[in-house]
């Protein structure tokens, strides 16, 4: 899905990113723990998250995040859409709630970035 | 210590300044990336970096994170000085933690840090001096292991 259509589906507004609105996303990853994104999210995706705060758009840039889907009608700061500037992060706000969104998504033929943490096969690694 | 002929970078942080948290982290990639070391490695040393700079905001007074890129190798070091961690071993364990509400309310403090540093490094090393400070190295090698 283009970021244009992800938009429309959610009745989001556009925060920052006018101009990446044909970008071509087709996983996703939702949390409200950078820990966890940082630890599972995968480069290109979309991360639905209801923090909006600094470091979930520094999380999104580590990891080559390509937007931000900001859920719950969550309040953004100047400071955090300054940062998302800066970084070249797109920004999208929507005040559906996380299961909406992702349900939506998934409707609409997106899938998770990850599907499953595999807790056995992470023992075997270490 | 990595020889210090490779030094790239020195951040300095101050504990408790959770705003600028992760600033390191984005400076760092912003740097790499000019330097033209591949994507993939730049993630890595992003989300290292990420993580050893929360936790030095979150437990310490303060700390430098120092980035070290060899031929073969980039290498990231954080020292600190601050309560230290008591027992090494068990911080490593994913889901243990010590945060509290400010370090949850940024988005941290679920005991993933230390677990997840060690996931994406090649080479890891920690060690701790309780009421002293921390220091911890990880090495990403840019060919793969």
């Amino acid at each position: 899905m283009t970021l244009e259509q992800i938009k429309d589906l959610l009745d989001a507004k556009v925060v920052v990113g006018d101009n990446k609105l044909d970008l071509e996303i087709t996983t996703a990853f939702g949390a409200d723990l950078m820990s966890d994104v940082l630890a599972f999210a995968r480069s290109g995706c979309l991360l639905v998250t209801g923090l909006s705060n600094p470091q979930a758009v520094r999380t999104a840039y580590a990891l080559d995040i390509a937007a931000i889907m900001v859920c719950r009608g969550k309040s953004l700061t100047d400071k955090f859409i300054e940062i998302a500037k800066e970084l070249g992060i797109p920004i999208l706000w929507t005040e559906y709630i996380m299961f909406e969104v992702c349900g939506m998504l998934y409707r609409e033929g997106m899938r998770g970035c990850i599907r499953e943490v595999l807790v056995e096969d992470k023992k075997r690694a270490k | 210590m990595p020889n210090e002929e490779y030094l790239e970078g020195k951040y300095f942080i101050q504990g408790r300044d959770f705003v600028d948290a992760g600033i390191v982290s984005s400076e760092m990639k912003k740097y790499l990336k000019e330097k033209g070391i591949p994507e993939g490695i730049i993630r890595k040393v992003a989300v290292v970096t990420f993580e050893a700079e929360v936790n030095i905001i979150s437990y310490a007074e303060q700390g430098t994170i120092k980035c070290y890129i060899e031929p073969d190798s980039v290498t990231i070091e954080a020292r600190d000085i601050g309560v230290g961690i008591e027992d090494v071993e068990l911080a490593q364990q994913e889901g243990y933690s010590t945060a509290d509400d400010s370090i949850r309310e940024m988005g941290f403090g679920a005991g993933m840090g230390l677990a997840n540093i060690k996931n994406h490094s090649d080479e890891f090393e920690i060690s701790s001096v309780p009421n002293e400070g921390t220091y911890l190295k990880s090495t990403i090698y840019l060919n793969g292991k």
